[in-house]
């Protein structure tokens, strides 16, 4: 005898509250089943030729810079250097589909997004270089400083997308996070407040495997983080994250829905992290050399350079002039990269208040103090030799 | 507002009593009314007008985009206001009590503190956080901290409290008219003590980083804040049956610290006594008798002394009476600092 047939059993039968009721369909904010592709179907056709050669372009030089960026760890230019080769196609495109006036707010790993976008390679380097924090001015570039902190500038974005759409600016925020950064309370704020607010952002994850050595598995168990989307109440994407022309038809979706007034994006594009999570990392520990090949025969480079050649559109001498534009750009970097940086000991007060405190005053002139009497050592030390 | 004119100007005959609550309104309201960059958000803010009524009518006059009820999350709320100081705006958060602004740390430290620092001076953040702090009113656990020494101990971020209902409308103008953050703590047990005070013109602006001298005295120095002073007055006045004339130094800004008040204070006094009702261990007083020390030496007659709340988590409400520092501890200390010696 179930409960419904026990005598009575109706009386006793909670009326529903009145005033809220679950959304009951989802389905228009669930992602799809597989990640979203162009390059290798038909929606290629779709694509404006020339913004592919560009995505190429920048592919090549992404992948040099990346290179280059690590040689330079190497020598001891860089302190440390988190490479996203693997990445590129997200990384290029994100920078691709803002407007000048839209705002890119990059974690670590995102300092190529931040040189597509047109930002002087070595100013994009000073906080990995250890001479700076932020080699640039922020509003001047419309790009958030690298962000060390998982997720943390995630709210940020959210803020930033909301006040522009107070002042009545027509302006996106794309804000850059890895797998691991889903994990953080941020995260789940930024996504809240972005979907209560209807701000102009768009969220993308780029799931390349590993939170440093943690997989995925262990970082969720939702069925994938484009999923989390339905729970703030917005539409999660799930893209092929090594497809270049895919990322930007998705992120350009999204931007251009942001822009209508639509509100937030969740993106997941599914990547993989070719090299180690920095230089100081060890990456054999956690991770089989089979699962690393099989994403390099996935590479992103390899993956539009074969459609466009495939296509026509490409032949041997334009992968030439991609693959000699790259090697200029990371000569001048190296040249750049190779000469001391100029540090003012000073500047360690400069900028902590706009006005120095008392305090900071008397600091300021006790280092004043030491540096002179550093010199002036270094002056006797030289007349007596 | 910052001309003697101003300050003549709120002891007019319209000067009538006014809360603490009020004047922190008032200064909301006002800085909202000048300036429409001036953004409030939190939690309850709105409709509601905060717990406190704190914002009581600000979302009637400016609108909900202006005094924004917020999702209850406290990271999120200060992590958007910084991305809309980065887009020129001037937001002021609300945390509802002291200790749920533990969330939002992150953000502080990592990014509200140090925003103008890692751009090099380029993006400074006119974010004010604003914190009821303290207990007293018997309040039930995660109501009463006192965390001035978390916020004290982070580079970037101005810590500012006032305890007099003058110094809430001064100091909190002042807080969202700089081009810094600062953590701006509201002794939630002053919230309903009252001055005369004229709403139409409401006392100068104060600007931060200025202790003051509340009362004149030879004897010794206390040194306080915020919640605190009430108490210093109280002991002082009753210090005189005692024999003991008690300068009282109001800090009024923590950070910035006024050493200079400080030290000519107690080189006139040669004692002093720091009270405050944060835990005394890792809290502002030994920070406060440290630069005493080391500024007022020779001109000591006693070592510093401080009255804090003891080391321990803030205690119940129906406690908290034994926990929180009161006039008699206040005189106990200023009776130990070693008068035979110099008698």
């Amino acid at each position: 005898m179930t409960v419904q047939e026990l005598p009575g059993a109706a009386a006793y039968r909670p009326t529903p509250p009145p005033a809220w009721k679950p959304i009951t369909d989802p389905a228009p904010l669930l992602p799809d089943p597989e990640p979203y592709r162009v390059l290798g179907t038909d929606a290629v056709a779709d694509m404006d030729p020339e913004l592919l050669l560009r995505l190429h372009a920048e592919l090549v030089r992404g992948r040099r810079y990346n290179t280059q960026a690590t040689a330079l760890t190497k020598q001891g230019r860089l302190a440390v250097y988190p490479s996203s080769t693997g990445q590129e196609a997200c990384e290029i495109a994100a920078a691709l589909v803002l407007e000048e006036r839209d705002w890119l707010f990059p974690s670590y790993r995102d300092t190529l997004a931040a040189v597509a976008r047109g930002l002087d390679p070595v100013e994009a380097l000073t906080l990995l270089r250890g001479d700076r924090h932020t080699g640039y001015d922020p509003r001047e570039h419309r790009i958030a400083p690298l962000c060390t902190p998982l997720a943390t500038q995630l709210p940020h974005a959210v803020g930033l997308a909301h006040a522009a759409r107070l002042k009545g600016d027509d302006v996106v925020a794309l804000a850059m996070v890895g797998d691991g950064g889903t994990s953080e309370g941020d995260f789940h704020e930024a996504l809240n407040f972005a979907a209560v607010w209807k701000a102009p952002v768009v969220f993308l994850v780029q799931n390349n495997g590993f939170a440093i050595s943690v997989p995925l598995a262990k970082q969720t168990a939702a069925p994938s983080l484009a999923h989390k989307a339905v729970g703030y109440g917005m539409p999660g994407r799930l893209v092929d994250g090594n497809d270049a022309a895919a990322v930007h038809q998705v992120l350009s979706e999204a931007v251009a829905r942001a822009r209508r007034g639509g509100g937030p994006t969740l993106i997941e594009a599914v990547t993989y992290r070719m090299d180690a999570h920095t230089n100081a990392d060890d990456a054999t520990r956690y991770r089989v050399d089979s699962e690393v090949e099989t994403w390099r025969a996935h590479d992103p480079v390899q993956l539009l350079e074969r459609e466009l050649t495939g296509r026509g559109l490409l032949d041997d001498e334009g992968i030439e002039q991609a693959k000699e534009a790259a090697e200029r750009m990371a000569a001048a970097l190296r040249d750049r990269m190779n000469a001391d940086p100029e540090l003012t000991p000073m500047d360690l007060f400069t900028h902590v208040y706009a006005e120095q405190t008392s305090q900071l005053r008397e600091q300021a002139a006790a280092l004043r103090a030491e540096l002179d009497a550093e010199q002036d050592h270094e002056h006797s030390a030289e007349a007596g030799r | 507002m910052t001309t003697a004119a101003t300050k003549a100007g709120s002891r007019t005959a319209k000067a009538k009593p006014a809360t603490m609550a009020q004047a922190l309104g008032r200064a909301l309201r006002d800085s909202m009314a000048e300036d429409p960059t001036v953004h409030v958000l939190g939690e309850d803010v709105g409709t509601l007008g905060g717990v406190f009524r704190i914002t009581d009518g600000l979302a009637k006059e400016f609108g909900d985009d202006r005094c924004t009820d917020t999702p209850l999350a406290e990271a999120g709320i200060l992590g958007a206001a910084v991305g809309m100081a980065m887009y020129g705006l001037r937001p002021v958060v609300e945390m509802q009590f002291d200790a749920f602004a533990y969330p939002a740390f992150e953000q502080l430290m990592s990014h509200v503190a140090k925003m103008r620092n890692r751009t090099g001076g380029a993006m400074p953040l006119p974010i004010t956080v604003r914190v009821p702090y303290g207990g007293g009113i018997g309040g039930v656990e995660h109501h009463s901290d006192s965390s001035e020494a978390y916020y004290m101990a982070t580079p970037g971020l101005h810590v500012v409290t006032p305890a007099t209902v003058d110094d809430a409308y001064g100091l909190l103008r002042a807080s969202i008219a700089s081009d810094d953050p600062v953590v701006f703590l509201e002794p939630k047990r002053l919230y309903w003590s009252k001055a005369d005070w004229s709403p139409e013109a409401p006392a100068a602006v104060e600007p931060i980083g200025r202790a003051v001298v509340r009362r004149t005295g030879r004897s010794a120095t206390l040194i306080t804040y915020g919640p605190s002073l009430p108490v210093c007055m109280e002991a002082a006045e009753a210090a005189v049956a005692e024999g003991w004339d008690l300068e009282v130094v109001d800090l009024r800004s923590l950070v910035p610290f006024d050493d200079e008040t400080v030290a000519a204070s107690v080189r006139r006094t040669g004692r002093a006594v720091v009270v405050h009702e944060s835990p005394g261990f890792g809290g502002p007083g030994g920070e406060i008798a440290a630069r005493i020390t080391e500024r007022c030496f020779h001109h000591l007659e006693a070592p510093v002394l401080r009255v804090a709340g003891f080391d321990i988590p803030y205690p119940p409400p129906m406690l908290e009476r034994h926990h929180l520092p009161g006039v008699d501890r206040v005189l106990d200390a200023v009776a130990r600092l070693q008068w035979e010696a110099d008698s």
